[in-house]
């Protein structure tokens, strides 16, 4: 199982959304899609349509900068960033 | 008793601001997790709250709250253009808002208008004004302002619910009497002070309001100038006349006299405050003939205040109401026609809209 870990901003905006979670997924876009299934809207939180992520959110698989279509296995850590910005 | 309720857009959230009897004003919020909110209006019909928000992070949509802010959701269902991946337009923000014969209506950057007819759940494409004179490159970021907005604003009218009219930023008004389906510029008589390939469209119309008295009698303050419009907005007459600068954001038409109208004139360079940073708010009665500056119990030295083109709102209590926010995060209330003026927030976010009800 994939160790998913999810950015503190994205939790208020789904009811019981956990900031960690463990779930199957080939890839980071199966993951992705994964999660919109159990928490609808929440694909279009994290990327654009094409689709890409979105240009403040980077992920992270194994602490490598990924791309949607980055390969996951039983023991990945798949890490969710909102980069910083603003102010 | 029935509660004044300001809605309060801003850079970090939204916040509600309430007061019985127009006074004792109580600040909630931040509300909407903090996502900037462009603008924010309540529907009379239903009693929602909508605020209509970009995310650097999440990207846009519309937040709404079916119990005066209690509790809130976001949607962003169908708020995004076809084949966005491969084509012209893509969805940046969503900007004005507007609530009327029981739809929303959305304006939205790249130009476009969304309808919501369940309540701000699901959103579907109105119209880009494809093939209006200006369509061929308002969304060329080359042509676009900093921080554009598409389609700032949208004015409906007030028994037919296909008849609207709406801002395209830099280009100006067009107006539509079948849903959409066609529209037509609106922008004769106004001035620009800058080239025009074609003289129907290109000017830079901050903010248009109606007089909810006289259907005929619409006033915008533009990039340059103040106009007023007699016909529905087909025609425009200059009446800056008297104002210290012809540049400002925000205005707001008097609920019961077709005359009356204010504007809050702004130096028209960078700065984009008020002029001399003596705060003033400035009121026409006779249509914009005369002028007179407004500013009892505002901060008249080394007030340098900005507000935008959602800054300002007017209630439609028999004495109006007027209320208007800063960009530095003060909010300041009248509630005897402008002649004299309360400071009732002074340390929120940079203020990006203000809307009034009664609740």
């Amino acid at each position: 199982m994939a160790e998913v870990h999810l950015p503190s901003t994205l939790a208020p905006l789904f009811p019981e959304l956990p900031r960690r979670l463990e779930l199957e997924a080939a890839t980071v876009a199966e993951a992705i899609a994964q999660l919109d299934e159990r928490w609808p809207g929440l694909k279009d939180r994290l990327c654009e349509p094409g689709p890409s992520l979105r240009r403040h959110i980077n992920v992270y698989v194994d602490r490598e900068r990924a791309g949607l279509d980055a390969t996951l296995d039983e023991s990945s850590r798949v890490d969710v960033i909102a980069a910083i910005s603003g102010g | 008793m029935p509660k004044t309720l300001l809605l309060i857009g801003t850079r970090k959230g939204l916040f509600l601001i309430e007061g019985e009897g127009r006074r004792d004003w109580t600040v909630r919020g931040p509300f909407c997790e903090g996502w900037p909110i462009y603008h924010a209006i309540h529907d009379p019909d239903s009693g929602t709250l909508y605020a209509a928000a970009a995310s650097e992070w999440h990207g846009a949509g519309v937040w709404r709250s079916g119990d005066l802010g209690e509790s809130w959701e976001l949607s962003s269902e169908g708020l995004s253009y076809e084949d966005e991946d491969e084509g012209e337009l893509k969805l940046s923000k969503v900007s004005g808002l507007t609530a009327a014969h029981g739809r929303l209506l959305a304006g939205a950057e790249s130009v476009g208008i969304f309808e919501s007819r369940d309540g701000g759940v699901a959103w579907s494409l109105l119209s880009t004004l494809e093939g209006e004179p200006g369509s061929e490159s308002w969304n060329d970021p080359a042509s676009q302002p900093p921080g554009h907005l598409g389609v700032p604003a949208i004015l409906p009218d007030a028994d037919d619910p296909t008849h609207f009219w709406a801002i395209v930023q830099g280009y100006g008004i067009f107006e539509t009497i079948d849903d959409g389906g066609t529209w037509t510029p609106r922008n004769k008589g106004l001035r620009a002070d800058w080239p025009l390939e074609n003289p129907e469209v290109g000017y830079c119309v901050h903010k248009l309001v109606r007089s909810p008295v006289d259907p005929e009698r619409f006033y915008q303050q533009n990039h340059v100038g103040m106009h007023r419009s007699d016909d529905g907005g087909r025609s425009w007459t200059e009446i800056t006349e008297g104002l210290p600068t012809e540049f400002g954001f925000a205005a707001a038409a008097h609920p019961h006299d077709r005359d009356t109208f204010y504007v809050i004139p702004l130096d028209p360079g960078h700065g984009r405050c008020m002029p001399d940073g003596h705060a003033s708010v400035w009121r026409t009665r006779d249509a914009g003939s005369a002028w007179e500056r407004l500013d009892q119990g505002l901060p008249t030295r080394d007030a340098h205040l900005g507000v935008l083109r959602e800054g300002m709102a007017i209630d439609a209590d028999e004495s109006a109401g007027l209320y208007f926010g800063t960009s530095t995060g003060q909010v300041f209330a009248s509630i005897d026609e402008g002649e004299s003026w309360d400071e009732i927030a002074s340390y929120l976010p940079g203020i990006s809209s203000v809307e009034v009800a009664t609740v």
